[in-house]
């Protein structure tokens, strides 16, 4: 599955990231070259930008993004675009978006975006949607189909309510463990859309979903959950090849679903526990979920992290970019029909940091 | 006889409990007013916790506890004291929220006996309710 002139581009670029340095000139070339149907894109994840007032801002989350972006810049061979999976602000406000693009503007090529929550509920998305555009869209790259949903809306009658102010809507989605939460959900219209959009599309065409929230069922207090997830899987399931991917869970989560491989993303800001943590609630992690290490407060990047994909005979490798950690890797292996991580998958080969109680 | 005396050592018997009943309240006891009154001062201060876990404590920086610690987890409080490698002593619960204050939220350290650092406290612990005392436990 991994031939080793890739394990060698893994092995170097995450040593050089790690220390920081920013010659590139050492890692090699190694894949990419003559295969047609090979490329990577880097996928950059929940900054949650905060404004303090004014021109201030939260110094942790800025940092979060300046490095995953500055890293991102050094890969080599360079990705084919970057993906940018959803709350970039914290409260939605202009400044925050304003802020959180000005940073991303240092990428270098083409970025994608998806939305998350916390950039969508103080106006309803209209601030993003004029800096961005639409907010589901699709486009081909390379054989691959790749599709963006707005994944995260919910309840009409509970967006419409008249609120005090749209912050106050803000909040309440904000807060993930609010016992008054809403489920998030794609909705008929985007499921409508997807169904068109996918007839155009040739069962063998390997697809790539983008997504905010998990398009599966995890655990519904934190909104680790979309409600019309099965909906969404029952357009995909004619497909040979699906993948997932998706932002909001600020961690590490694996998962095969009949067709569909579900791979998460890091958060560039703030690492969050794994459910089962929670005591007093049940949850439903994915099997194949290798856990994150255990954060360690101390630094405050622990646990955070950014990650480049690997894109290969339409299946999708997930470099996660992980500063103080050892980078992972979550590849799709074919004998096993689902992504597996290439290190920690066998239960003896866990660390102490993996098990959470 | 027999019948009248037994009796009267009954009525004396009860009369002795009567006076147990009236007498005043010593210091092992307590009835069902007290524990619902002591259940329902603790509550109120898990929900004075609860606010302040979400927002309530003033941030120099906005950020809140409950952004990185749903449902205060992984904040196991079952484990403390212990050692911390960073502070490198064994610390209290109370320490440690100190260290969350001071460095993401970029705040004023709170007084260990600060009604706030009690009702943190306070709700930390009954979110982590039911896990099993593991001092030391990293
Ligand atoms: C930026 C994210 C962040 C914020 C905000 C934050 N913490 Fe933490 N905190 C952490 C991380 C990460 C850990 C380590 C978690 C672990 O040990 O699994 C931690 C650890 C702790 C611990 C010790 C847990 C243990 O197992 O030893 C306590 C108690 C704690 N935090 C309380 C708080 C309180 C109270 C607040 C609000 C005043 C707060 N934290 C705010 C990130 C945060
Ligand atoms: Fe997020
Ligand atoms: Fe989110």
């Amino acid at each position: 599955m991994h031939d080793n002139s890739r394990r060698k581009f893994l092995k170097q670029g995450g040593a050089l990231l790690a220390a920081g340095t920013l010659s590139i000139s050492v890692v090699e070339l190694a894949f990419g070259k003559g295969s047609e149907d090979r490329f990577t894109f880097a996928y950059i994840s929940d900054s949650h930008i905060t404004q303090i007032k004014g021109n201030r801002f939260v110094r942790n989350w800025d940092r979060g993004l300046i490095r995953a972006v500055a890293e991102a810049n050094l890969l080599d061979p360079r990705p084919d675009f970057v993906f940018y999976g959803g709350d970039i602000a914290q409260l939605g406000k202009p400044e925050e978006i304003d802020h959180g693009l000005e940073m991303l503007a240092g990428l270098r090529g083409k970025v994608h975006y998806v939305m998350g929550e916390h950039d969508y509920y103080l106006d309803l998305g209209d601030y993003w949607r004029k800096q961005l555009g639409p907010d589901h869209y699709s486009f081909d790259h390379k054989g691959v189909h790749f599709v963006v949903l707005n994944s995260i809306l919910t309840h009409e009658n509970w967006m419409h309510r008249k609120w005090d102010s749209g912050m106050d809507r803000m909040k309440q989605m904000a807060r993930l463990d609010n016992p008054n939460g809403q489920p998030f959900m794609v909705g008929d219209t985007q499921r409508d859309w997807l169904k068109k959009d996918l007839e155009k599309v040739s069962k063998n065409t390997p697809i790539v979903v983008f997504s905010h929230s998990p398009l599966q069922k995890i655990y519904k207090g934190w909104n680790f959950w979309t409600d019309d997830a099965e909906q969404v899987q029952a357009l995909l399931k004619p497909f040979d090849k699906v993948t997932v991917l998706y932002g909001h869970v600020h961690q590490i989560q694996t998962n095969q679903i009949g067709n569909i491989s579900f791979q998460s993303a890091m958060a560039t800001a703030w690492p969050w526990p794994y459910p089962a943590t929670y005591k007093q609630q049940a949850s439903y992690m994915p099997k194949l979920t290798v856990d994150m290490n255990r954060a360690d407060p101390f630094f405050e990047r622990d646990a955070t992290g950014w990650q480049f994909i690997d894109v290969h005979s339409g299946r999708v490798d997930v470099n996660y970019l992980l500063p103080d950690n050892t980078n992972r890797t979550v590849a799709f292996d074919e004998k096993a029909g689902h992504p597996v991580d290439t290190k920690y998958q066998a239960e003896v080969n866990r660390i102490p940091p993996q098990k959470h109680y | 006889m027999t019948y009248r005396k037994t009796y009267r050592t009954l009525l004396a018997a009860a009369s002795m409990l009567m006076v147990v009943q009236t007498a005043p309240v010593q210091a092992d006891e307590f009835s069902d007013e007290d524990l619902a009154r002591w259940q329902q001062e603790y509550l109120s201060v898990v929900g004075q916790g609860d606010k302040l876990f979400h927002g309530g404590l003033s941030s120099k920086n906005t950020v809140s506890c409950d952004q990185c610690h749903p449902n205060a987890a992984n904040t196991h409080p079952e484990t403390y004291p212990k050692f911390q490698r960073q502070l490198g002593r064994v610390v209290a619960l109370w320490e440690m929220i100190n260290w969350c204050i001071q460095n993401p939220l970029e705040s004023e350290l709170l007084a260990a006996d600060d009604p706030r650092m009690i009702a943190l406290q306070a709700y930390i612990v009954e979110e982590r309710r039911g896990a099993v005392l593991e001092p030391g436990k990293h």
